[in-house]
């Protein structure tokens, strides 16, 4: 499995929900080179996960546009793939069932969906449980089988909407760990929304922030570290922290314990 | 069902070691409880003809006691009645069947799915759900060529609605984000219908249609009271007019058996497509 990554642009986007005075970001300009993992972080409610379900081509804004590779986004693609909060797995299939069904969707033939399915399974660790019954997995289990469904696609461009937060501390270090080497090793471009900064700091190579009303991207950071991450190394921490008093003065927090609870999610 | 109890006796059998002795022991309960509940059926039917037929004058009674029927079965099963009841009953109720199927699996597709079409026939099929199916008869016969077509259709108009509301209520049940996942990779209109909905309500569709079949089963023998000469109606109505109640009770009682393997392999089917946990 190898795949490029794509170069997004996104031009003057725009999204007023009809139901909203004031739109819920305006003019939005971002452009991300092939093959980078790129984070969009911002307190919740500022459009992130809209702007998200733009790129994935799951709802239309309302005003600009979107290139990937310089063909406009027009609605949902194999080529894009959008990874979910929680992984909503599709309890009447297998494993390996769950993870080829967008293969099936673009009616690939049966031996070619089992090559690519068992090389996604495998990628994700999963291979002991290639036929057990979803239900039966645990949250962080069933997320990577999540993570396979769409990587299985071999998409140019991952997006991830919080993929993370709802499984422990442990699993989700190690998830995104693994999502990172995945994505550098086959070349794929993410675009990683969170609230958790440390998220960012582990995944990125760039972080962007979010923030306003209507919301815009007010700031930028390069994440600029040697792989893989560690948490514990004193460069992350430095970055880390950089990283923290940015977002809380971009995103003009007042009180710091407000910006810390924020960041445990 | 048997396959099932042998798949987790076997999963489990690393556990826990004498889990082949409890599967063996709750087999034997489910067969305790299937004859013994049959024993104390046939024991009340025996008990109420013994007790009618003590009055002398109740004598001509005794035809209707047990004995008498399955002494009658083989008979009406060498004669040809029996399986011609069968085959035509049969074959009646999966005409009818497949006709509630078909109009009421994407009826309740679109009442789960379509909110104004949901809204705007709620009315009305709650209405014509209420109408007991043996009264469009005299309408059926009219309308269709010939009574075979009238029969289909009072049983289709008798299991269209569970299958249709089971359906729908399935559906209803469905989490949407199923369908942005399946969205999100690349699923046509029609892959949402074919590979999601139909597996996430096989289930509900199943419970549907064994609602539906119970109902079908039993307005099928009035509905053959009327105008054809075979099925199972017509052969009841015959051995009436015969006064062979002997044959009548064993008629009543394969109409029972028969109603409830279809129940039986209903509840297979349903365990077999359920995904459903807990
Ligand atoms: N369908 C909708 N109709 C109207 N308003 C909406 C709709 N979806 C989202 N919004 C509003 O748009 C804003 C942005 O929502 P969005 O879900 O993108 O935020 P978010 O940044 O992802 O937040 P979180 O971090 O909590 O997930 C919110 O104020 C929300 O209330
Ligand atoms: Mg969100």
């Amino acid at each position: 499995m190898s795949v490029r990554g794509t170069k997004i642009e996104i031009q003057g986007l725009s999204q007023r929900y009809p139901t909203r005075k004031v739109p819920t970001f305006n003019r939005v300009d971002l452009v991300s080179p092939p093959g980078e993992a790129l984070a969009i972080i911002g307190r919740s409610g500022c459009g992130k996960s809209t702007l998200l379900h733009i790129l994935a081509g799951l709802t239309k804004g309302t005003e600009g546009r979107i290139l990937l590779n310089g063909t406009e986004v027009a609605g949902p693609s194999p080529r894009w793939v959008m990874m979910f909060q929680a992984p909503h797995l599709y309890p009447w299939m297998t494993v390996t069932e769950n993870v080829g069904v967008g293969l099936t969707f673009a009616r690939w033939g049966k031996k070619e969906i089992a090559e690519r399915v068992n090389d996604a399974i495998s990628l994700v660790e999963l291979q002991e449980f290639a036929q057990a019954n979803v239900q039966d997995l645990s949250g962080g289990q069933q997320q990577r089988v999540a993570l396979a469904r769409s990587l299985v696609m071999e998409p140019e461009l991952l997006l991830l909407d919080e993929p993370f937060s709802a499984l422990d501390a442990f699993t989700r270090a190690a998830l995104q760990k693994d999502v990172r080497s995945i994505s550098k090793r086959l070349g794929f471009n993410i675009v990683i929304v969170t609230h958790d900064i440390d998220e960012a700091v582990i995944m990125a190579d760039r972080a962007v922030i979010m923030a306003g009303s209507p919301g815009d991207i007010v700031h930028e950071m390069d994440v600029d570290l040697p792989n893989p991450r560690d948490r514990t190394d004193p460069e992350v921490q430095k970055l880390r922290a950089r990283l923290m008093a940015t977002f809380q003065e971009a995103a003009n927090y007042r009180k710091p314990e407000v910006a810390l609870a924020g960041a445990v999610h | 069902m048997s396959d099932d109890a042998a798949v987790s006796g076997v999963v489990s059998a690393g556990v826990s070691g004498n889990c082949i002795s409890r599967m063996l022991k709750s087999t034997a309960g489910k067969s305790v409880h299937f004859f013994g509940g049959l024993a104390v059926l046939f024991a009340a039917w025996w008990l109420g003809i013994h007790f009618i037929t003590q009055d002398p004058s109740m004598s001509q009674f005794s035809d209707f006691a047990p004995k008498a029927a399955f002494e009658a079965m083989p008979g009406l099963w060498a004669d040809g009645t029996i399986p011609a009841a069968l085959e035509t009953s049969g074959y009646r109720l999966g005409m009818g069947m497949l006709l509630a199927i078909a109009i009421g699996v994407p009826i309740g597709i679109l009442m789960g799915r379509i909110r104004w079409f949901q809204q705007l026939t709620d009315v009305p099929f709650q209405f014509l759900r209420m109408i007991s199916p043996l009264s469009w008869e005299p309408i059926a016969v009219v309308v269709f060529a010939g009574w075979e077509e009238a029969i289909i259709f009072l049983i289709a108009v008798a299991a269209v609605w569970p299958v249709a509301f089971a359906t729908a209520a399935g559906l209803a049940k469905v989490d949407p984000n199923w369908f942005k996942v399946a969205r999100n990779l690349g699923a046509k209109p029609w892959h949402m219908v074919t590979r999601i909905i139909i597996p996430a309500i096989t289930f509900d569709i199943l419970t549907g249609i064994r609602l539906a079949l119970g109902v079908a089963w039993i307005v099928i023998i009035p509905a053959e009271f009327l105008g054809v000469t075979s099925g199972f109606g017509y052969a009841i109505q015959d051995a009436r007019e015969s006064l062979e109640y002997s044959s009548l009770m064993a008629l009543v009682v394969i109409i029972g058996a028969v109603g409830y393997v279809l129940d039986t392999i209903c509840v297979m089917l349903i365990r077999k497509f359920s995904w459903h946990r807990g």
